[in-house]
């Protein structure tokens, strides 16, 4: 479970970036986006670790890549079905989790070598992660930029919306400061 | 000669107006990964742009001539990562015969650019905006390719700037260069509107 903090693969590992800067304008998209790559990427996980002893080198990558497409398939059909309104607000973004940098690193690095149970819970635990640092950015930008949470309005009613907060601009400059927060606390500890 | 027009606003919108990496956030980690040198910046911008044109021509053709007719749609996402897969085989090695030096300097990054998210993110922009001619689906392609050249290429030559200032130590890294880009949006954004 070192995916929460210890590796959190945003702030650590910044793996995943793409998603993790253009989803969360709001909260809302910011954990639907998390939860599909939770799904992803246990179900990656799974069936890279079953079927680890037939790879071949060379084509690894590619066969984690199909595997990922497949249930990424079936994540924005899902979507699509169920939550109409979701899905057009993530528009490409749920179909580019297939090159999210998590799920084949986690693939790569953990999957491919380890059993299913080991597999199962670091996917778990990075998912998590994944999930919390995109809802904790969300939240903050979401808060700024138009003064509500996850569509409840919260802020008092002078409070002035930073419009540049829900632009590209407040997604790189939010996470440039809870990277650098977040190395001011590890160097604190060490 | 309309037409000539509508192509060169596209090549213009998608270069600097919705630039993949600033605005659509594609890409972005190999732009914070390889853009710390200019050459390398250069070189991968160069490698990106090849097998974005090549991808992004290649899976207009699939969608339109292959799977449309046939409701094939649901074999989209996978159709469409096995071309950008066998684009990159073919720049590694490409890269790797002629440009040694290149190649050992990339490392890891060649062939990750499978799993950069500007060249799948490209395809699907393509068939959202339901581009509906070959010309307009390479003009875009290419455009993009050099919009992220462009890109990584700005932001290589600050970083080698960046490198002499003097950074607070929770700054470094990272977190610093996501705010530098975090202003390199702002500056594109001047841009907006100047085409549709």
């Amino acid at each position: 479970m070192a995916g929460l903090w210890g590796e959190n693969p945003v702030l650590r590992l910044l793996l995943g970036m793409c998603p993790t800067l253009a989803v969360t304008a709001a909260v809302k998209p910011a954990l639907t986006m998390g939860i599909s790559v939770i799904f992803v990427l246990v179900c990656a996980n799974i069936v890279v670790s079953l079927m680890r002893n037939l790879l071949k080198s060379h084509l690894r990558i590619l066969m984690f890549t199909l595997t990922i497409a497949t249930f990424v398939t079936m994540a924005d059909l899902f979507l699509k079905a169920y939550l109409p309104a979701m899905s057009e607000t993530l528009g490409p973004y749920i179909p580019l989790i297939i090159v999210n940098c998590i799920i084949i690193c986690r693939a790569e690095a953990c999957a491919s070598k380890n059993g299913l149970f080991i597999s199962v819970v670091d996917a778990v635990g990075m998912g998590l992660g994944f999930t919390l640092t995109l809802c904790m950015l969300a939240g903050v930008r979401e808060l700024l930029a138009t003064g509500m949470f996850a569509g409840h309005a919260i802020m008092p009613k002078a409070f002035v919306p930073w419009a540049a907060m829900g632009l590209p601009v407040g997604a790189f400059i939010t996470l440039g400061l809870i990277l650098a927060l977040v190395n001011q606390i590890t160097r604190k500890r060490s | 000669m309309d037409r000539v027009m509508v192509l060169l606003m596209g090549f213009i919108s998608i270069m600097v107006i919705n630039n993949l990496v600033l605005t659509k956030f594609l890409g972005i980690c190999l732009f914070l990964g390889v853009s710390g040198r200019l050459d390398m910046g250069f070189g991968m911008g160069a490698a990106v742009t090849f097998v974005v044109t090549l991808a992004g021509t290649l899976t207009w053709l699939i969608d339109h001539m292959i799977l449309r007719p046939y409701g094939l749609q649901v074999m989209q996402y996978v159709s469409f990562i096995l071309v950008i897969a066998g684009a990159v085989q073919l720049v590694e090695m490409y890269v790797r015969k002629f440009f040694t030096g290149l190649y050992d300097s990339f490392g890891i990054f060649l062939p990750l650019i499978t799993t950069n998210c500007a060249i799948l993110g490209l395809c699907l922009f393509i068939n959202l905006w339901d581009v509906d001619n070959l010309p307009e689906a390479a003009v875009l392609s290419l455009g993009a390719g050099l919009g992220f050249t462009l890109a990584i290429c700005i932001m290589a030559g600050i970083r080698e700037n960046l490198r002499m200032a003097d950074v607070p130590a929770c700054l470094k890294g990272a977190p610093i260069t996501l705010i530098t880009a975090g202003l390199l949006t702002l500056a594109f954004m001047g841009f907006a509107g100047m085409v549709r």
